[in-house]
């Protein structure tokens, strides 16, 4: 076991300090403000161009498709490294590089490959999700979304919903259902969508934040050419494993999140009137001493299986434990941080822009608390697959879909 | 970077695993209660012939001197199997105060027959309920007199490291007129517990002065790994036992209330664990590092090693009640873990402490 870097890994974080310190600057997003969307989008493909130049972008992605080759401690240190620059790198980035490549590298044609790979590594493409539908969240084989083949296209029609930044994507990842008449899982077939596509509307989603970073994607009579299909007709269930295990893999969270937070706590006056600081408070800093003590066992159980992928071996189901643990903390600890301030938590200074923040990862929490595997959904995989309890009943495991209640 | 234990690490944990698995069975520890023991001295002395008690001890002194992480994996598998030896009094804390605070003469003394297991040591800073504040126990003039309560595995030490008033550690033979041990009633039944009444004994001061908080805060890292070793044990009983039992016609063990429940306590264990891992790392090679990773490791380890302990034999049913289930066993010891080496508020003031001067720093 060694924490430090190996003369290699000290060499490459040398080489990429000095990359970064030059080009990254140019590109960073000052803090605190507020883009555009498009803007936002824009900044992020001109530096996702800057990176693929740099020769950085897909590290750990063959160089045969247009990556880097590397290793996957090489992605983490440049990974911590890009972190120090306040980059844009939303899911308009995040979803083509976590995903896109990775399903089309595994289960798409020549041509795709040749056609979104390299183009996606550069930044030219942006991509969305079109997986969940009102009624297929943490069900999602339950979609209703239909394809039908008419000739060398598929006709489209259906709502996907939660697609992160669809309203700013070039290309959408799609799961429709091809043949209702064999059990749900079986009768998926997956797509690349043009999102200019005659069809699309997209719609923003009011959320509870007051921002709208997800949309409802309404699909009514889209036209697919046969080339854009990706896998065999009635595979598509193993393409969105493939994506949904790339994002498993991607979430969590590096950052300090509890440090800033014992800080705000020791710069809020206590309740006794002596002068005294809310990091007095026996329940507070036994709380936040529990939730850092947490958040750093995370950092080093991630290390634990970023050892365990460069060796080649799957980490399965426990990849899921970071993201658990990760969404309930940030909803715990943002919770205490409220309540520390008082009233004043409710309706803090214009300029306490702590508070706002705050506020907003309370509100953010909940969401991740159901996105990439609602916490129910992670406890059963990590029951099913990490301690080898049963499986739920499935209802619904041979019957054709068509024949389904509901 | 790699974060794994090293090849021989793990051959060294399942050497350790393989002889707790035969030698220190429920069985075994059931009958040893019965018998009221006072420890397992059979196991100590294979313990001590494979060189395990001296992983940690320099070898000048009579020890293999390996690394923290090293005696780590050892004190995991001596979590799991609940083993009724004087580890933690004899090694952890007896041996490692003389190690950083005795002369060369004390080391000289002392350490190669602890290091062999040939003889006990134990530690005594309590001196009754509370935290433990400055000790009343007086040293004056190579003569020390108080009373120390409770001491574990007293009944069997030779050698007492002692708490005395200013906050210095005396050495004190336990072989001599004046030491009276009392045997008390120990919560944890496979370690003894005594009361230690010194009338005006002869004890030596250790010179090494402000050497608590880092002994506590190494044997808060090896306690996080006996701490992780047992919750692990509870977790894996736990599964085991609620995929038998069957109720309303299925396996306890499908229903969602019991799958998460385990699954819960599946991440506090694997976190326990890799603040452990990294704490271990921290105390051999990393030592600035080592007051924040010790804390962290023994909050994590705190919070898997109680749930273990609690809700494998709430699953359990009835039968986790009896003495014919394992469930007590960790049930008792877990409380043993939770309550020596200072209260949850020492290591969460001591966390945050050194977060905020880290800060500072960097």
């Amino acid at each position: 076991m060694d924490f430090n870097d190996t003369l290699e890994e000290a060499a490459f974080r040398t080489e990429i300090r000095s990359w970064l310190a030059a080009n990254a600057p140019a590109h960073a997003v000052p803090q605190g403000a507020t883009l555009d969307d498009s803007e936002e989008v824009e900044r992020g493909r001109a530096w996702q161009r800057a990176v693929y130049d740099g020769g950085y972008a897909g590290i750990t992605f063959p160089k045969k498709l247009g990556g880097r080759g590397g290793t996957v401690i090489e992605a983490v240190v440049y990974a911590e490294e890009e972190s120090k620059y306040n980059l844009p790198k939303g899911p308009y980035i995040g979803i083509g590089l976590g995903m896109a490549i990775n399903v089309i590298a595994k289960h798409g044609t020549d041509e795709q490959r040749a056609k979104f790979i390299e183009p996606t590594l550069k930044g030219e493409l942006t991509w969305c999700q079109l997986f969940s539908e009102p009624s297929a969240g943490s069900d999602l084989a339950n979609l209703r979304t239909k394809a039908v083949q008419e000739g060398d296209e598929w006709v489209v029609n259906g709502q996907k919903v939660w697609s992160s930044w669809a309203h700013r994507s070039d290309w959408g990842l799609l799961v429709a259902r091809t043949d209702a008449s064999v059990p749900k899982h079986k009768g998926l077939t997956f797509y690349v969508v043009d999102m200019k596509s005659p069809g699309v509307d997209i719609r923003p989603i009011a959320q509870i934040s007051g921002a709208s970073d997800f949309n409802e994607t309404f699909l009514t009579d889209v036209r697919i050419p046969d080339e854009n299909r990706v896998g065999e007709a009635g595979d598509g269930w193993s393409c969105c494993m493939t994506v949904l295990m790339s994002e498993r893999l991607g979430s969590g969270s590096h950052k300090a999140a509890v440090g800033p937070l014992i800080d705000y706590a020791r710069n809020t006056p206590g309740s006794d009137g002596t002068g005294s600081s809310m990091l007095d408070d026996g329940r507070l800093r036994s709380e936040l001493a529990d939730a850092l003590a947490e958040e750093q066992a995370s950092r080093w159980f991630e290390a634990r299986l970023r050892t365990m992928v460069s060796r080649g071996e799957n980490p399965g189901a426990l990849a899921g434990m970071v993201k658990l643990a990760f969404a309930s903390r940030l909803q715990q600890t943002n919770g205490l941080a409220m309540e520390m301030r008082g009233l004043d938590a409710i309706a803090p200074s214009a300029d306490d822009s702590d508070m706002h923040e705050i506020q907003g990862e309370y509100i953010w929490s909940t969401a991740m608390r159901i996105a990439g595997g609602a916490d129910e959904v992670l406890k059963n995989q990590i029951a099913e697959r990490v301690l080898g309890m049963p499986g739920e009943v499935r209802m619904d495991k041979n019957i054709p879909f068509d024949q389904l209640k509901g | 970077m790699n974060f794994d234990l090293s090849d021989e690490q793990k051959m060294l944990a399942e050497q350790a695993r393989g002889l707790l698995t035969q030698r220190s069975s429920y069985d075994h520890l059931r009958k040893l209660i019965g018998a009221t023991a006072e420890w397992d001295e059979a196991l100590w002395r294979e313990l001590a012939e494979l060189g395990f008690l001296g992983v940690n001890i320099p070898e000048q002194f009579g020890g293999l001197g390996m690394t923290e992480l090293d005696m780590g994996v050892i004190m995991e598998e001596l979590g799991r199997a609940n083993a009724a030896v004087p580890v933690m009094s004899s090694i952890i804390l007896c041996a490692d105060a003389i190690c950083m605070a005795g002369s060369e003469a004390q080391k000289a003394t002392w350490l190669p027959k602890l290091a062999s297991g040939e003889i006990i040591g134990c530690f005594a800073n309590s001196e009754g309920p509370g935290a433990v504040a400055d000790s009343v126990t007086d040293f004056t003039d190579g003569k020390l007199t108080g009373t120390k309560t409770p001491v574990l595995d007293a009944g069997i030490a030779t050698v007492a490291v002692v708490l005395v008033k200013g906050g210095k550690l005396a050495i004190v033979d336990l072989n001599q007129d004046g030491v009276k041990k009392v045997k008390l009633d120990s919560f944890d039944q496979l370690r003894a517990a005594y009361r230690l009444d010194f009338d005006n004994v002869q004890a030596e001061i250790m010179p090494g002065t402000n050497i608590l908080p880092m002994l506590m805060d190494r044997a808060a890292v090896q306690a996080a790994f006996e701490a992780t070793g047992a919750a692990e044990a509870c977790l894996y009983m736990a599964r085991d036992y609620v995929m038998e039992r069957q109720i309303f016609g299925r396996a306890l063990a499908s229903y969602q209330a019991i799958k998460h429940k385990l699954a819960d306590l599946a991440v506090k264990v694997e976190f326990s664990r890799s603040n452990a891992y990294y704490a271990g790392w921290a105390a051999g090679e990393s030592s600035e590092d080592l007051p924040a990773a010790a804390a962290a490791a023994r909050l994590t380890s705190l919070g898997a090693y109680e749930m273990g302990a609690r809700e494998n034999l709430q699953v359990h049913g009835g039968i986790g009640y009896t003495q014919e289930a394992n469930c007590h066993f960790y049930y008792r010891r877990e409380r043993m873990n939770a309550v020596m080496l200072g209260t949850r508020s020492y290591w969460s003031s001591r966390l945050i402490e050194n977060q905020l001067s880290a800060k500072v720093k960097g």
